[in-house]
């Protein structure tokens, strides 16, 4: 294999750009290649302009359709990366690498599926919601203000929002959902914060439901190469030992993740 | 007529002047993007005498033109490596280098000595990483210490051994000058920076471990003057690095006095900047009618 048939970063265009919510963004973007080899649960890195900014965004996407060879991915403004962003036109075009990571195991044998998203780890779980086969529980815990609950109500069999000023649906968070509701099922899929995806391992442990869910920690390069990201995993024969979120995960099986106190 | 790329270091003949910055190239993950094969040699990430966990998170931290990170030289150590890393490697058409990393003398010594009657070419000594606790960064800021450490593992190997420079000292030509009296047949410079990052927010360090290693194209100043310096004080070849993204920043390099050249962060930020370095040279040399890249070395005075 030549350099010639090596990845590498490509352009994608962007067909649209544009705030959703409080402090989110919405932007679809046009690449067939990369849309088509994307699978749920994978990101993509975005590199800004300014070129004193290193470093990638690695966004997680939130759907692909693969007939228009587009991706939607949904972002916040966490600093001057994305600010630069959100000043981005429909019609110019952008820097992007990927598909990265590993997507969610949609394969195992699983009849009720539960889908339990916090915030900004909501987006992800779109496309894995609509693949999924079988009874879907979808459990989305909100600030204040919603997005994408109509495109979730399309493929839910129950559907359950919080917020967590009660402004609209339950007040509290997913953790009180699924308390709430007596939420069961056979697999979970999670992504949201730590601090979530802790609280939902203690309610799985609880339960006794396996899961997969996502990790976010701060990248460097996203795929592999730096070792920066990573994460504490279960490991047979030791106690635990770092895994790369980029390319080892970000999906993993709860019952392999360490969460630390 | 064609143009020549080869160069030697310490007896060993690299097809062309362009390798990775030990640690930031996972050679399995890197073949996705980079056609190994086209590389003058690979470095392999630092390998120790026993595995090391590496640092808690955050590792890495974005900076004006630059990034820190502070890894902690995380590695399956050198039985693993032995075991699974080096076949792996050994199906390139490249040459291998490995830097050895340690907390003690000893560890350092028994790293080189497992690496003995295998296919790695070269040693690279790394007594520059400012982000372990001990060994490190501590064996290469003291010029007597820099000496000794150099002529132990020279002990213990009968490969050529690459002494990796820090920059976090007052004189840079004292510690290669040291390198070169303990034996050192190569230099390898700059390491990273050590520098540390805030976050007003949170009012709080970035990194977990609170400082780390500085690197990318805001070091490149100070990369190329401490490469000039080296190789005006010392008849060693030298390998150069830090910041260089382009052919033409791998060419400043060359001028100011190095044989071979290693691109690091700019591998991380774009997947196929190392082809694309070597690319930058070719034309380089195309534009200037070079024959042999031996011709640019060290010609700035």
């Amino acid at each position: 294999m030549s350099q010639n048939d090596k990845k590498k970063r490509m352009t994608a265009k962007i067909l649209d750009n544009r705030q959703i919510a409080t402090n989110i963004y919405e932007m679809v973007l046009h690449n067939d290649e990369i849309t088509r080899a994307t699978m749920p649960g994978q990101f993509i890195n975005l590199y800004c302009r300014n070129e004193s900014k290193l470093l990638p965004r690695p966004i997680s996407v939130c759907e692909t359709d693969h007939n228009e060879g587009t991706m939607k991915l949904v972002y916040a403004v966490v600093g001057a990366g994305t600010k630069e962003f959100i000043e981005l036109q429909s019609g110019e075009t952008i820097d992007i690498l990927g598909p990265l990571g590993n997507g969610y195991d949609v394969n195992q044998p699983v009849k009720e599926h539960i889908i339990i998203g916090g915030g900004l780890g909501i987006p992800p779980l779109l496309e894995l919601t609509k693949r999924l086969r079988g009874k879907k529980k979808i459990v989305l815990g909100f600030r204040d203000k919603l997005f994408l609950v109509n495109e979730f109500k399309r493929y839910a069999d129950e559907l359950y929002i919080s917020t967590t000023d009660g402004s609209v649906g339950e007040q509290g968070n997913v953790i009180d959902l699924l308390n709430r509701n007596d939420i069961t099922g056979d697999m979970f899929y999670s992504c949201g914060s730590k601090r979530m995806l802790k609280a939902v391992h203690q309610w799985s442990i609880h339960h006794q439901i396996e899961g997969q869910i996502s990790l976010e920690e701060r990248m460097g390069c996203s795929f592999g190469a730096c070792v920066g990201c990573v994460a504490k995993i279960k490991r047979q024969g030791k106690q635990w030992e770092y895994k790369k979120v980029c390319t080892e995960g970000p999906i993993f099986f709860n019952k392999e993740v360490v969460f630390d106190v | 007529m064609c143009k020549s790329l080869q160069v030697k270091i310490a007896d060993v003949t690299f097809k062309n002047p362009v390798m990775n910055a030990s640690g930031t190239f996972q050679p399995r993950e890197c073949a996705d993007y980079v056609d190994i094969n086209q590389l003058g040699a690979v470095v392999v990430k630092g390998i120790s005498s026993e595995p090391w966990t590496g640092n808690a998170t955050p590792r890495v931290a974005e900076t004006y033109g630059g990034m820190l990170n502070s890894v902690g030289l995380q590695n399956p150590g050198v039985d693993v490596f032995l075991q699974e890393e080096l076949p792996y490697l050994e199906q390139f058409d490249t040459k291998i280098i490995v830097n050895i990393a340690g907390r003690t003398i000893e560890e350092y010594c028994e790293v080189a000595e497992k690496l003995q009657g295998t296919s790695v070419e070269m040693l690279e000594l790394n007594i520059s990483c400012p982000n372990v606790k001990e060994g490190g960064v501590a064996f290469g800021t003291d010029a007597k210490m820099v000496e000794k450490i150099t002529g132990q593992v020279k002990r213990h190997t009968d490969k050529p051994l690459i002494v990796k420079l820090s920059p976090n000292v007052t004189h840079i030509t004292e510690m290669a000058k040291a390198a070169v009296s303990g034996g050192a047949d190569a230099l390898s410079l700059i390491n990273t920076l050590l520098g540390m990052r805030i976050d007003v927010h949170h009012r709080q360090p970035i990194l977990a471990t609170k400082m780390g290693g500085l690197s990318g194209p805001a070091v490149k100043p100070i990369a190329v003057r401490m490469v000039y310096q080296v190789a005006n004080a010392v008849d060693v070849p030298i390998i150069g690095m830090g910041g260089i993204q382009t052919g033409e920043d791998a060419i400043e390099f060359i001028l100011a006095g190095a044989d071979a050249i290693a691109v690091g962060t700019a591998g991380l930020t774009n997947p196929t900047a190392m082809t694309e370095v070597l690319q930058g040279i070719e034309s380089y040399m195309d534009q200037y009618n070079i024959q042999d890249i031996n011709e640019l070395r060290g010609l700035v005075k």
